[in-house]
């Protein structure tokens, strides 16, 4: 397929078609509202089924209706809707179906704004919904990462029964950018065994989040357990830069990986030996190959766009064998490169935080910058 | 044995051959059976997927032999809207109570019904939540005493009852929506022949249909089974009027 020039949301949506998406239920939330609105005239005109629903809450019931009886079926919103939506992601989870859910983020807490934003990060990763249930999240950078994620959303949640979520911030969701659609996939329904999709010459079959009998309910839990042992095994997945002379590393996630990106390049140009790491996958999240690196390296530095999630993760994988640092714009506020190289030449000069939690360094430095 | 021809009550086809968990003297059963005794005259049973509520019909799944599916508390017809909207063909159906439906629910039963879901509701309104042992629901009558409303339910604090089959009646997308009770074999039988008529609505695609059927809850109600249906008699039908809301043109001129 030839690259077009495509949005990021209006090229979720077509994904999602491509891939075989039956049914797409949502609300209307900025900065994500594209999606729903593609989808308006695209599903129907596929005669696939799409429903504007009376909410969020309303929007992931359908989907997990319609996830019970097997179908590819979808959700988008933006960060307070997916808030919303976080009841229905826990009895998904707690039926053991498939269902994609994307959050295109945008600044918080509360209402907050419709500008770009990570904020989200440990809601998609670490929980949200209640209950012990693991869930698959990729996060794009570019709009096609973000296409070629959502038709492995579809298989990952797939084979593994379980919440995929895609989380990008809505830079990405926003801008536009050449692109290859994949080819239009033909919708086959599978016949999963546990679908109920109608007890038509087989044995009725019951879909619920229910174990009333708490050793019922603890060997399900082990279930998913053992499950999310084989995507941590198999689907871990990250994009490397400049990581074999490296002797810092920065990770980065989304969009704030895509900027860190501009300044490592640039401070390679400068002969700084930076390197960058880009999880894909933020849940299950690349422990394994930041351990390997904080074994040989010197120091790391996570750039978000929040306050500071994802570098709680990447603090555990170090254990503490080398600096950990951090930089961030949160709010809606997207980082500069420059900001990003800013913090490189600090490292790269030695001078590293003095404060037990670098956040709290952070903060200091950031309160010339942080005005109004 | 008995001999077949001597046969004339017996468990429907509709229905697994589970006890259900239901007090004694509430009317649960009753809306089950007759629920059961309609899908297997209709030959449903096979294309039928139930959607189970929050509250004491969470259980509702092991019932009916059919396909079901278990949705959270006030989710039903968002869930069956999902299942249908996908498989058209089927017959989806949900069952709910009444702070289900009418309180935490209210949004995803309105929406549906205005979308003119082509899904059936089974309503039970026992005017309170039984599940969790009786707390005031918004079908509560002024002055009954709750563990909620202890006092009794005082409606400068604690607001009225909310008549649901006369509100959603009022929306295009609704073909069917009567009330029936279940307190006597006479409101039994035209409660059957009202489940009846909502399934019929559903099979030939004429949009939303519910049945709200007046319960009783004599555990938590604190009566006998006896008082309980008494009490649906004497004081709920005068403050949930039984009858029919809406009959969409097309629905009357079906022929049972």
């Amino acid at each position: 397929m030839p690259k077009e020039l495509w949005k990021g949301n209006e090229a979720i949506a077509e994904a999602a078609v491509r891939a075989g998406l039956e049914a797409y239920f949502g609300y209307p939330i900025t900065p994500q509202t594209e999606i729903l609105e593609y989808l308006s005239r695209r599903m129907p005109e596929l005669g696939r089924a799409f429903v504007q629903a009376e909410s969020e809450l309303g929007a992931i019931n359908m989907v997990y209706g319609a996830a019970c009886t097997g179908v590819r079926v979808m959700s988008s919103s933006s960060s307070p809707g997916v808030s919303l939506m976080m009841e229905g992601l826990s009895y998904i989870a707690g039926t053991e179906i498939p269902a994609v859910l994307v959050n295109v983020m945008r600044g918080g807490p509360g209402l907050g704004n419709i500008a770009p934003s990570q904020a989200d990060y440990n809601q998609a990763v670490h929980g949200g919904g209640h209950g012990d249930y693991p869930r698959i999240v990729l996060a794009p950078s570019s709009v096609q990462e973000a296409i070629d994620l959502m038709v492995l959303s579809f298989d990952l949640a797939e084979k593994y029964r379980m919440i995929t979520m895609v989380i990008l911030d809505g830079s990405v969701g926003q801008m536009m950018e050449p692109a290859e659609m994949p080819e239009m996939k033909p919708i086959v329904r599978k016949d999963f065994d546990w679908a109920t999709n109608g007890a038509v010459n087989r044995e009725r079959r019951i879909l619920s989040s229910i174990y009333i009998d708490p050793p019922a309910e603890e060997v399900a839990n082990f279930r998913l357990g053992k499950r999310w042992q084989e995507v941590q095994a198999n689907e871990v997945r990250f994009k490397e830069y400049y990581l074999d002379d490296a002797e810092f590393v920065i990770v980065g996630f989304g969009t704030a990986g895509r900027v860190s990106l501009s300044a490592v390049r640039a401070a390679r140009a400068e002969g700084i030996k930076v390197g960058l790491l880009r999880p894909i996958t933020v849940s299950p999240f690349p422990y394994q190959i930041i351990d390997e690196l904080a074994g040989r390296v010197n120091a790391f530095l996570v750039t978000e766009m929040n306050m500071g999630q994802m570098f709680d993760d990447v603090r555990l994988a170090v254990r503490g064998r080398v600096p950990v640092e951090f930089y961030g714009r949160t709010g809606g506020v997207v980082p500069f490169p420059d900001e990003v190289l800013g913090e490189i030449h600090r490292i790269a000069a030695g001078k590293l935080s003095v404060d037990a939690d670098p956040r709290v360094s952070w903060q200091t430095r950031m309160a010339s910058v942080i005005t109004r | 044995m008995v001999a077949p021809n001597n046969l004339v009550y017996d468990r429907p086809e509709g229905f697994t051959e589970t006890p259900t968990h239901y007090c004694p003297g509430c009317t649960h059963g009753v809306a089950h059976r007759l629920i059961a005794e309609t899908l297997e005259e209709m030959n449903l049973i096979p294309r039928t997927i139930g959607v189970a509520p929050v509250g004491c019909a969470v259980f509702a799944y092991n019932y009916f032999d059919t396909d079901f599916v278990e949705a959270p508390h006030g989710r039903a017809p968002a869930m069956a809207t999902g299942i249908k909207r996908v498989m058209p063909d089927r017959i989806v159906f949900t069952y709910q109570g009444d702070g289900d439906l009418a309180s935490i629910g209210m949004g995803e039963i309105v929406h549906a019904a205005a979308r003119g879901e082509n899904i059936t509701v089974i309503f039970i309104n026992n005017a309170n939540y039984g599940m969790t042992g009786g707390q005031m629901a918004p079908t509560t009558l002024p002055g009954m005493k709750t563990t909620s409303s202890p006092n009794g339910r005082d409606v400068e604090t604690q607001g009225y009852p909310i008549r649901m089959a006369e509100m959603l009646s009022t929306l295009d997308g609704v073909g069917y929506c009567v009330r029936r009770s279940l307190h006597d074999p006479k409101n039994i039988r035209l409660a059957k022949r009202a489940i009846r008529m909502a399934f019929e609505t559903q099979v030939r695609g004429l949009g939303f249909s519910l049945v709200e059927l007046l319960s009783t809850c004599p555990t938590n109600w604190g009566m006998t089974p006896v008082a309980a249906l008494k009490f649906v008699e004497e004081k709920m039908t005068p403050a949930f009027p039984l009858g029919d809301y809406k009959i969409g043109a097309s629905v009357a001129q079906i022929k049972i």
